[in-house]
């Protein structure tokens, strides 16, 4: 089956972006498509390298990136949310005119459209949020 | 391009976080993509369509006015649930009012609203393909 994903929620504060991924990589292991990851609202926090969890807990942003790369999921944050909320990759940093970017490898910029996409693409679209 | 019938479950009151802004933004967005788009309005979110918002005092946007819009990008299904807005106290009246022109029946002015019960509402949620919760 092919699964769209949305995730509306940071790293951390709420349980969604957790669940998100464990069902993300479960439906891989178990042989399904994932479409697409959209992270929107907050969910576009979990696309940030900068962030430095203690030891003992998970890393929400290295655990993305890895399935990315092991799978090659597509991991989108949507644009706008990402620009409010200061998660940019280098070519927005320069656009912005900011002197730094914080974008996870595997993570990639688009827009809203790309969650309507995974909509039509998709048999399954899975909402994660509060 | 696939054609599906997309629904946009609306449960947040529209200031205190921004999940009604920038789900109105999706909504926009998506008419490009000429969906068959329905909004539903539960819980707090029957909130988002009250008249005469004012957020002066909360420094924040005040998006309301960009509701009046969604006519124009051809969403004419706003639901309503009834049990939401007397829990509130609230009645149709006390909601903006949202029209589209019906192209089949000559561009009359028709109400996008309906109030709709909380069965009926299941209902029309039954019949979706792709619902996205915000």
């Amino acid at each position: 089956m092919k699964f769209g994903i949305l995730v509306n929620e940071g790293p951390y504060t709420h349980q969604a972006s957790d669940s998100a991924y464990h069902f993300t990589a479960a439906a891989l292991r178990a042989g399904h498509e994932i479409v697409r990851v959209f992270f929107y609202h907050d969910g576009v926090n979990n696309g940030t390298r900068l962030s430095v969890p203690p030891q003992d807990d998970r890393n929400v942003s290295e655990r993305w990136s890895a399935l990315a790369e092991e799978h090659d999921v597509e991991l989108i944050l949507c644009v706008a949310a990402a620009q409010r909320r200061g998660l940019l990759d280098e070519d927005e940093a320069k656009r912005a005119g900011k002197n730094a970017d914080n974008m996870a490898p595997g993570f990639q910029i688009s827009g809203l459209g790309q969650l309507i996409d995974a909509g039509i693409q998709a048999d399954r679209t899975v909402v994660f949020g509060d | 391009m696939a054609t599906k019938k997309f629904l946009y479950v609306n449960r947040k009151a529209p200031h205190g976080s921004i999940y009604a802004q920038e789900s109105l933004e999706v909504v926009l967005i998506a008419a490009a993509f000429e969906q068959d788009v329905s909004l539903a309005f539960v819980d707090d979110g029957v909130y988002q369509l009250l008249q005469n918002q004012d957020t002066g005092a909360l420094g924040s946007k005040n998006f309301s006015p960009t509701y009046k819009a969604l006519g124009d990008y051809d969403v004419s299904k706003i639901y309503v649930e009834q049990e939401s807005l007397e829990m509130r106290g609230l009645g149709k009246d006390d909601l903006m009012p949202l029209v589209y022109e019906d192209e089949d029946d000559d561009w009359a002015e028709k109400d996008s609203i309906h109030v709709v019960s909380s069965s009926e509402l299941a209902d029309i949620i039954e019949q979706q393909d792709v619902i996205l919760n915000f």
